[in-house]
């Protein structure tokens, strides 16, 4: 196992240099000039000209590459072209609350998606399975954002109950901080619970027919126990494999819901930075998501062999 | 009295013990929602319009503006210019110092001017390009030599040109100087995070501090127009920019919530490539008639009622209607689809004809271009629609890559910001590339003349071309909304959209 | 069921009946299927509907509630939303059956190799796939959108790349789980060719999580179109959909609900509809519930 996980992490590192070559070769090859954006509304060409030379837009894009990269061996990921902050400052800011608000949304959806999935299928064709799919699938349909303004107007205007946006650091008040993220996660955490949901239900249809579980129940044990011991965890694997890729995709980001409730993280800083061409900063926060993606991956593969202990052998 | 005080302090404590950020109770701090993140805070690099609001609590400006656009003193007391126009001198406020301590006088104007004008990566130098040398006259006394007359010279110093940053922080601190901005403004930099907040702690040192009745502010970036005011509402921030025309009966209709508007300087329209590389050469580019059809063809009081509920003002030239500047002998046209056709069919189209537009890809343009592509089309143009973001956008216009552009200009002080660049054949950002040497003329006489009616005289002459060229059709003028926490007093709505919070003040 | 066995023996002895039998008995899945049939339907009739043209304004009923002239109301531009509805349709259920349908096509199969003979195969569709998610959706689609030009196909093609990875990580973590099933290594003891394997043990173990997994994704790409046509790359304004009509109605909810309410509920209708029938294809094909 041990192996295993080194073998993965240094295969990681010519992935990491893969994902930046491709995305720094697409950004490059995206239309639209940057600097006429940068040089302000008069667009002195004197400015646009050095501003050219000072980011080394006229060097062959390999060479604006191997520049990026020498310098981001060493800790060095440029600044952004539109606030001039440090790319490795920004992503310092923002991946905190990033984490934060991937984390909680998963519980949220954790909490809500798994427990529901199971009650679905074990009482399949019955009036709580129905009502649980067309919840889920509403959490699924329902737009984040009108899901967003909508709690904002009744949980913030009207009940005056939560803030309706902003964040504070989890170290500054730990309570107001969570009070804050409560609605984003929520809102985020709906729509990833309806694909659990889904999913868990699915899986466990699977497994409450197949022999081991027939097996289990005839032996007297308690239902109970054969759900939860013996289905659940031969259900686990497309559960696990959609965590980690949620995961992944709360850390790139979720921007309407980031944007709505003014959270400053990877989400909006990205889609900013893409329709600004700010280059360095697309190819710092790709770096970081690269990285958790490949992480998630990781853990991903190692819980298979955990919950399936014939992989192990191989 | 004594009864009234308890509470107050009762109410005061329990604000602080739970945090809450609502009401006036705790009225040191003002909190107020931009549209979008402002860019790097360095006057001399930065170019976006919600910067500028930041600026007017951070920097002070040699001199500022009124609400009805007159030049009046805030660093620079009096100003002169030399009988043959050729230099201006100023004298400057004594007692003024930077947040660092640094004293204010001319040797700091002159390591301004000389910053903004060389430093490379400078966003100023076009404005100041008048300036040939700087002269000290003494510790409060300053002389500008120019290479032709300015009449547009006061306007720039009433904007971020004429912002004086502490030169002692700008020469440590080189092209950096945004990451800590140091001014001589009401308030001094506190801190920012990107996309979350600018916090600016108030000067105690500043030479009009009586004026100021804040402890701090806080700009916080809100780009959701909708979530902007649920904001304002729920107490989170206590005043917001640019209020979107559909939220005005909401607003208005909550007691807690005050509007405020004025006519902003700058215009919206279609940008026609008329001679910009080989896309200049269709019968767009080479026959006015068909521009002065589509100009005919919208209706622009309905534009206004049915995108901008009408909160905005209609106009077909680069000065809203109000404006001094504004040729009263071409109104804005009423719609005529007869008079378009007519135009269409004068020109050799009378079964219609085909016309791109690109537009951003945000909602107000695109809703208004499907109203213009749809009023269009009942005079027999058929609009097609081309969205693109802005960067291809802007890259697409100065390439020459299109046939005609939605965009629009923020708008300066001076009349000349708006139309010279625009109008003139080596125009900077002449995009449509139109080219006439009597506007020329006429454009640049209107620039070094510092008489008013000369000038007037100059831009009406050429509003009589250009109205037959039409290179841009104008559509609209957008109106700057402001909706504040009723409780605060004292606020005044400028054209340029600044936020001044001299005398702006809580109600008990 | 052994009803229709005694009734119709020659029938139900071949499978696929056997499959519809089951399928048609299922009643959640009737419904999901009519409830898809209907949009279809829907879709289809749209050019001979009596409704006025999609893109007709009307200055004088702008952000008007719902009423007889207008059942669902009109929009920002005055104009009727009931058949922008009924046309947008078209393009929503295109976008979001064909996105899906890439993904499901180049996800399952590259999923199915990686997982299933492991080494450089699936150490390369791998390290495709983190590359492929960890660039940025918009990069993506604004790239595609340059070099293909704008269209509803392109904003297909765009959408099914982001959405193909989820399938190829889902395949490939249910083939690893079942490959080393008992029956799957006596399959391979005996001889079996691989390609029969794939075929008959490992890729019905496969199909539940895709299934599910892809009639929740026609949902996103739905959603996904109107950020697309947004910036340019998708349905082209005036043409309606339902993604766009929602993006539009985002900032007038508190004016006009009712713009977000219709696209709204039509998504949902749709996305259960196909869910419903995603769960009665899954029990009619599951080979171990007879």
């Amino acid at each position: 196992m041990l192996a295993f996980l080194a073998r993965r992490v240094l295969i990681a590192i010519p992935t990491i240099i893969l994902i930046s070559v491709f995305v720094f070769a697409l950004q490059k090859l995206l239309p639209g000039d940057p600097l006429l954006v940068l040089a302000g509304e008069e667009r002195d060409p004197e400015v646009l000209e050095f501003l050219r030379e000072k980011y080394r837009l006229n060097d062959p894009i390999p060479v604006q590459y191997l520049a990026w990269i020498g310098n981001a061996l060493q800790g060095d990921l440029g600044v952004s072209l539109r606030t001039n902050q440090p790319v490795t400052e920004l992503i310092a800011q923002k991946l905190p609350v990033t984490i934060q608000l991937a984390v909680m949304s998963l519980i949220f959806a954790l909490v809500i998606g798994i427990p529901a999935g199971i009650l679905s299928a074990v009482r399949k064709g019955t009036v709580t399975d129905y009502i649980a799919n067309v919840v889920a699938l509403s959490g699924l349909s329902i737009p984040n954002f009108w899901l967003g303004i909508m709690l904002i107007l009744l949980v913030s205007v009207k009940w005056q109950l939560l803030p309706a946006s902003g964040y504070v650091p989890l170290s500054e008040d730990f309570w107001q901080s969570i009070k804050t993220m409560l609605m984003p996660a929520f809102v985020l955490g709906t729509a990833l619970a309806a694909t659990l949901m889904r999913h868990t239900r699915s899986a466990m249809l699977g497994v409450l027919s197949a022999d081991y579980v027939r097996t289990a129940r005839a032996k007297g044990l308690s239902e109970r126990v054969v759900i939860l011991k013996h289905a659940l965890r031969n259900a686990l694997t497309p559960i696990v494999t959609l965590t980690a890729l949620l995961f992944g995709e709360l850390i790139a980001g979720a921007v309407l819901t980031e944007q709505i409730f003014t959270i400053p993280g990877f989400g909006k800083l990205v889609v900013d930075a893409v329709f600004n061409r700010d280059y360095a900063v697309v190819q710092g926060i790709v770096l970081v998501t690269a990285v958790g993606f490949i992480f998630m991956n990781l853990l991903a593969d190692a819980l298979y062999v955990v919950l399936n202990p014939r992989l192990r052998e191989q | 009295m004594t009864q009234v005080k308890t509470l107050l302090t009762t109410a005061l404590i329990g604000a602080a013990a739970f945090g809450l950020n609502a009401g006036a109770a705790a009225a040191k701090d003002l909190r107020i929602a931009l549209q979008e993140d402002p860019d790097v805070l360095d006057p001399d690099q930065s170019r976006t319009f919600v910067g500028r609001i930041v600026y007017a609590s951070l920097c002070d400006k040699l001199v500022d503006i009124t609400p009805g656009l007159e030049i009046i003193p805030q660093l620079a007391t009096e100003w002169e210019y030399s009988e043959d126009g050729m230099s201006m001198t100023m004298k400057l406020r004594e007692g003024v110092v930077f947040h660092d301590g640094t004293p204010f006088d001319a040797e700091a104007v002159a390591a301004n001017i000389d910053r903004s004008q060389t430093l490379d990566e400078s966003r100023r130098k076009s404005e100041l390009k008048s300036i040939t040398g700087v002269e000290v006259l003494g510790p409060y006394e300053i002389r500008f030599n120019l290479a032709a007359p300015d009449a547009t010279l006061l306007a720039q110093f009433a904007d971020r040109a004429g912002m004086m940053m502490s030169p002692t922080a700008a020469a440590a601190a080189g092209a950096d100087f945004g990451a800590n901005p140091v001014c001589s403004g009401p308030f001094s930099f506190g801190e920012r995070v990107a996309q979350d907040k600018i916090v600016l702690n108030r000067f105690a040192d500043y030479w009009n501090a009586d004026a100021i009745a804040f402890d701090s502010v806080t700009f916080v970036p809100i780009p959701d127009t909708t979530v902007r005011l649920a904001n304002l509402q729920s107490g989170d921030i206590d005043m917001l920019e640019r209020l979107a025309p559909s939220d005005i009966p909401q607003a208005e209709s909550d007691p807690n919530v005050t509007v405020a508007s004025e006519i902003s300087l700058g215009y919206q329209g279609i940008t026609f490539n008329v001679n910009n590389g080989e896309r200049g050469d269709t019968p767009w580019g080479n026959d006015s008639r068909l521009r002065r059809a589509l100009s005919l063809a919208v209706d622009r009081d309905v534009i206004n009622q049915v995108v901008f509920e009408n909160a905005f003002a209609p106009g077909n030239q680069p000065f809203p209607p109000n404006s001094p500047w504004y040729n009263t002998n071409h109104p804005v046209p009423a719609r005529d689809v007869e008079q378009a056709r007519a135009l269409l069919a004068e020109a050799g189209f009378p079964d219609g004809i085909d016309l791109e537009v690109q537009v951003a890809n945000a909602n107000q343009p695109q809703q208004l271009m499907q109203v213009v592509q749809s009023m269009a089309a009942e005079a027999g143009i058929n609009i097609k629609l081309t969205a693109k973001e802005f960067a291809t956008l802007l890259a697409d216009q100065s390439a020459g890559d299109y046939q005609a552009s939605q965009v629009g200009w923020s708008g300066r002080v001076d009349p000349d910001g708006n139309i010279h660049q625009f109008m003139t054949t080596n125009g900077g950002i002449n995009d449509s590339k139109f080219s006439d040497p009597k506007v020329d003329e006429l454009l640049n006489a209107a620039r070094v003349s510092t008489d008013q009616a000369v000038r007037k005289a100059s831009y009406d002459a050429s509003r009589d071309i250009l109205n037959e060229a039409q290179p841009i059709v104008y559509l609209y003028h957008q109106k700057l909304l402001w909706a504040l926490n009723s409780k605060l007093q004292g606020f005044t709505a400028y054209p340029d959209g600044m936020i001044r919070l001299e005398g702006v003040t809580w109600a008990e | 069921m052994t009803d229709a066995t005694a009734t119709d023996p020659v029938l139900a002895s071949r499978p696929e009946n056997r499959v519809w039998k089951k399928f048609r008995s299922h009643r959640s899945a009737m419904l999901g299927g009519g409830l898809v049939a209907f949009f279809i339907l829907i879709a289809l009739a749209a050019p001979i509907l009596p409704i006025p043209d999609p893109a007709a304004t009307d200055w004088g009923a702008v952000r008007k509630a719902p009423s007889w002239t207008h059942w669902m109301g009109t929009d920002e531009i005055g104009r009727d939303v009931l058949s922008r509805m009924i046309w947008g349709a078209q393009a929503s259920l295109l976008a979001g059956v064909v996105s899906v349908g890439i993904a499901v096509l180049a996800g399952v199969p590259l999923g199915l190799v990686a997982g299933y003979f492991g080494g450089w195969p699936d150490a390369v569709i791998s390290r495709c796939t983190e590359a492929l998610l960890a660039a940025p959706f918009l990069i993506l689609a604004i790239a595609l959108a340059a070099f293909l030009g704008p269209s509803l196909t392109n904003a297909m093609i765009a959408i099914g790349i982001s959405a193909t990875p989820i399938f190829i990580r889902l395949t490939r973590g249910q083939v690893l789980n079942v490959k080393s099933e008992d029956y799957v290594d006596s399959a391979r003891a005996i001889g079996l060719p691989t390609r029969k394997i794939l075929s008959r043990y490992i890729l019905p173990n496969v199909m539940p999580p895709i299934l599910v997994q892809a009639t929740l994704t026609i949902a996103t790409a739905i959603i996904a179109e109107a950020s697309l046509s947004f910036l340019g790359l998708g349905q082209q304004p005036p043409a309606p959909s339902w993604g766009s009509m929602l993006n539009t109605a985002k900032n007038f909810l508190s004016q006009a609900p009712w713009m977000a309410m219709w696209p709204g509920i039509s998504i949902f209708l749709v996305v259960l509809g196909f869910n419903l029938l995603g769960d009665g294809l899954r029990d009619a094909l599951d080979p171990r519930e007879h």
